[in-house]
């Protein structure tokens, strides 16, 4: 699980411009402060998601559900140290958030939404209040919103991120590489399209679901991916812990969709070995090498769990088919079985379902093991002609590890410096120079 | 779109003996030829050292020339690129890429394009 502090600091930067001025709590208060403190980092952790959720449920205005949430959680930061934690934190916030979105609607939306949908609104969220042990949770509905068409696909999973966790926008940008600013840009307009399209927060009938939940574990998975893939650093780990906790919840809320459990299983199956993953100096450690001891058994027994539980109850997707070859890597590995095979038989489903380059690619490594490097560089000639190939990294890395077992040196010194070109991690760039040397005196 | 991408870092590391010697480092070989590669290339060079700046004002109809950069800093612009690129994302994307990136900074400008005259 991440780190709660964290998730308070951030939900503490998200309120800072909006809050009127620091807490004010003397010495004797200090407990207290602490106390208000643990609640709203509980609430952070657990309630943000459902709260925007909730308040956005029915007017589509996740910008507004959000602000209006911002706003009663600064006023609870302001109270509580004062007159106490109340006893239901999550209905006292929504009643303060439910009057200033109903005074935000009354001043914008009146003519558009009348008085009677006003007034339903109000009601919903008084019943909620009432009973909160069973306020529905719409998260599952805004993540499905956030996830649709209308939205571009770059933008989905930090608009998940976002309302679902209460991430900064400029933590998100950090993730993603994007200058802070322009993420908030494009984050509000992703709002403003929700908004103006009038994307319903539901669950898509039956027919629509498979494609609909295909794009919310493609944004969660994009988001874990960013998290493992580009950076090392504080930033991509939590990044990729958040991404887990989502699919969890995913998981936890459509229990019977197989695809849902094979991507976190795939999370989970990357997740364990997160420790073995690099040297202490930062330099990448391929499977091969990993020392196993390192892996994180507790993690690889849930994946290995759910993709058994996921391959009995449905269709084979995707997900499971990239969580059926990580657990045949794992037992390869560990119990030293010969699992190529069935790695090649699953990455053959795997390309005539996605009919993916990346996936083309990564096959070629399965077949260099098989049947060698000259079988392996006649799969992988197609790839030559993808414009998506050119500026790809692990392409040239891959295409310069085939030439070199076959034993053609001026090919893989060409497409090993094209990777190291192509690489921002000095840690990759050094371990390929090693390779290019080794190249050139072997 | 066209962007520049300046190189900007310690002036005593980016002229470090190794790098004077070769004319080029290893990783920036590298990066030039992804950057040719890949069609991005539309220019860059390798800067000397501000010791070889002359900063030149005009005040008052008089010209005046001094020694050294514009500004006095510890990092400094040391290079520069000029690219092709689709948007300021696939910019980001290569200075990300770029040897600077890890120990000094490399600062991303889109040209501000020149219209043709009417």
């Amino acid at each position: 699980m991440a780190d709660p502090t964290r998730c308070l600091n951030r939900l503490l930067v998200r309120l800072a411009p909006r809050r009127a001025g620091p807490l004010a709590i003397d010495r004797e208060a200090r407990m207290t402060e602490q106390d208000v403190h643990r609640v709203a980092e509980r609430l952070a952790r657990e309630s943000y998601g459902r709260l925007v959720a909730f308040l956005a449920a029915r007017t589509r205005d996740v910008a507004g559900a959000e602000d209006a949430l911002a706003e009663a959680f600064a006023t609870a930061l302001r109270l509580w140290p004062v007159d106490g934690v109340p006893e239901n934190p999550d209905a006292w916030l929504l009643t303060v958030a439910r009057r200033r979105q109903t005074d935000a609607l009354r001043r914008h939306q009146t003519r558009r939404a009348g008085e009677a949908h006003l007034q339903l609104i109000a009601d919903e969220i008084e019943a909620a209040t009432k009973h909160p042990d069973d306020i529905p949770d719409r998260r599952l509905a805004l993540m499905f919103a956030c996830a649709h068409p209308v939205v571009e696909r770059g933008m989905r999973a930090p608009l998940i991120l976002q309302t679902i966790l209460g991430l900064s926008a400029a933590d998100i940008a950090a993730a993603f590489l994007i200058p802070p600013a322009t993420m908030g840009q494009r984050l509000v307009r992703a709002k403003t399209r929700l908004r103006q399209a009038g994307i319903a927060f539901a669950l898509p009938e039956r027919e629509d679901l498979p494609e609909r939940l295909a794009a919310v574990l493609d944004a969660i998975y994009a988001a874990y991916a960013k998290g493992w893939v580009e950076i090392g650093e504080a930033a991509g780990h939590s990044l990729a812990e958040e991404a887990i906790w989502l699919g969890r919840m995913v998981v936890a809320l459509l229990p019977a969709e197989p695809e849902a459990k094979g991507m976190l299983a795939l999370m989970l199956y990357a997740q364990a070995r997160s420790s073995a993953r690099r040297t202490p100096s930062g330099a990448k450690v391929p499977l091969e090498a990993q020392d196993t001891s390192l892996w994180d058994d507790t993690q690889i027994d849930q994946a290995e769990a759910l993709l058994h539980d996921a391959n009995q109850a449905g269709p084979t997707g995707r997900y499971q088919l990239e969580a059926a070859i990580q657990s045949a890597h794992i037992a390869r590995r560990r119990r030293s079985l010969d699992t190529w095979p069935a790695i090649l038989a699953l990455y053959d489903h795997l390309l005539a379902l996605t009919n993916s380059p990346v996936v083309a690619l990564n096959r070629t490594i399965c077949l260099a093991e098989l049947h060698g490097p000259a079988a392996a560089l006649a799969a992988i000639e197609p790839l030559a002609s993808d414009p998506r190939m050119q500026g790809y990294q692990p392409y040239w890395a891959t295409l310069g590890h085939l030439h070199a077992l076959a034993g053609n040196p001026l090919e893989a010194h060409e497409a090993l410096t094209l990777a190291i070109g192509l690489s921002g991690d000095p840690a990759v760039r050094s371990q390929r120079r090693e390779k290019l040397l080794a190249l050139q005196h072997g | 779109m066209q962007y520049v991408l300046l190189i900007m870092g310690d002036e005593t590391r980016m002229n470090a003996p190794e790098v004077a010697d070769t004319g080029m480092s290893p990783d920036y070989h590298a990066y030039n030829q992804a950057l040719v590669k890949a069609g991005a290339m539309r220019g860059g060079e390798r800067l000397r050292p501000t010791s070889a700046a002359s900063t030149v004002k005009v005040r008052d109809g008089k010209a005046v020339v001094l020694d050294g950069p514009y500004a006095e800093s510890q990092e400094q612009l040391g290079r520069y690129y000029l690219i092709e690129a689709a948007s300021l994302d696939e910019a980001i994307s290569w200075a990300i890429k770029c040897p600077a990136a890890a120990d000094g900074a490399v600062e991303v400008r889109p040209l501000w394009p020149t219209r043709p005259a009417a």
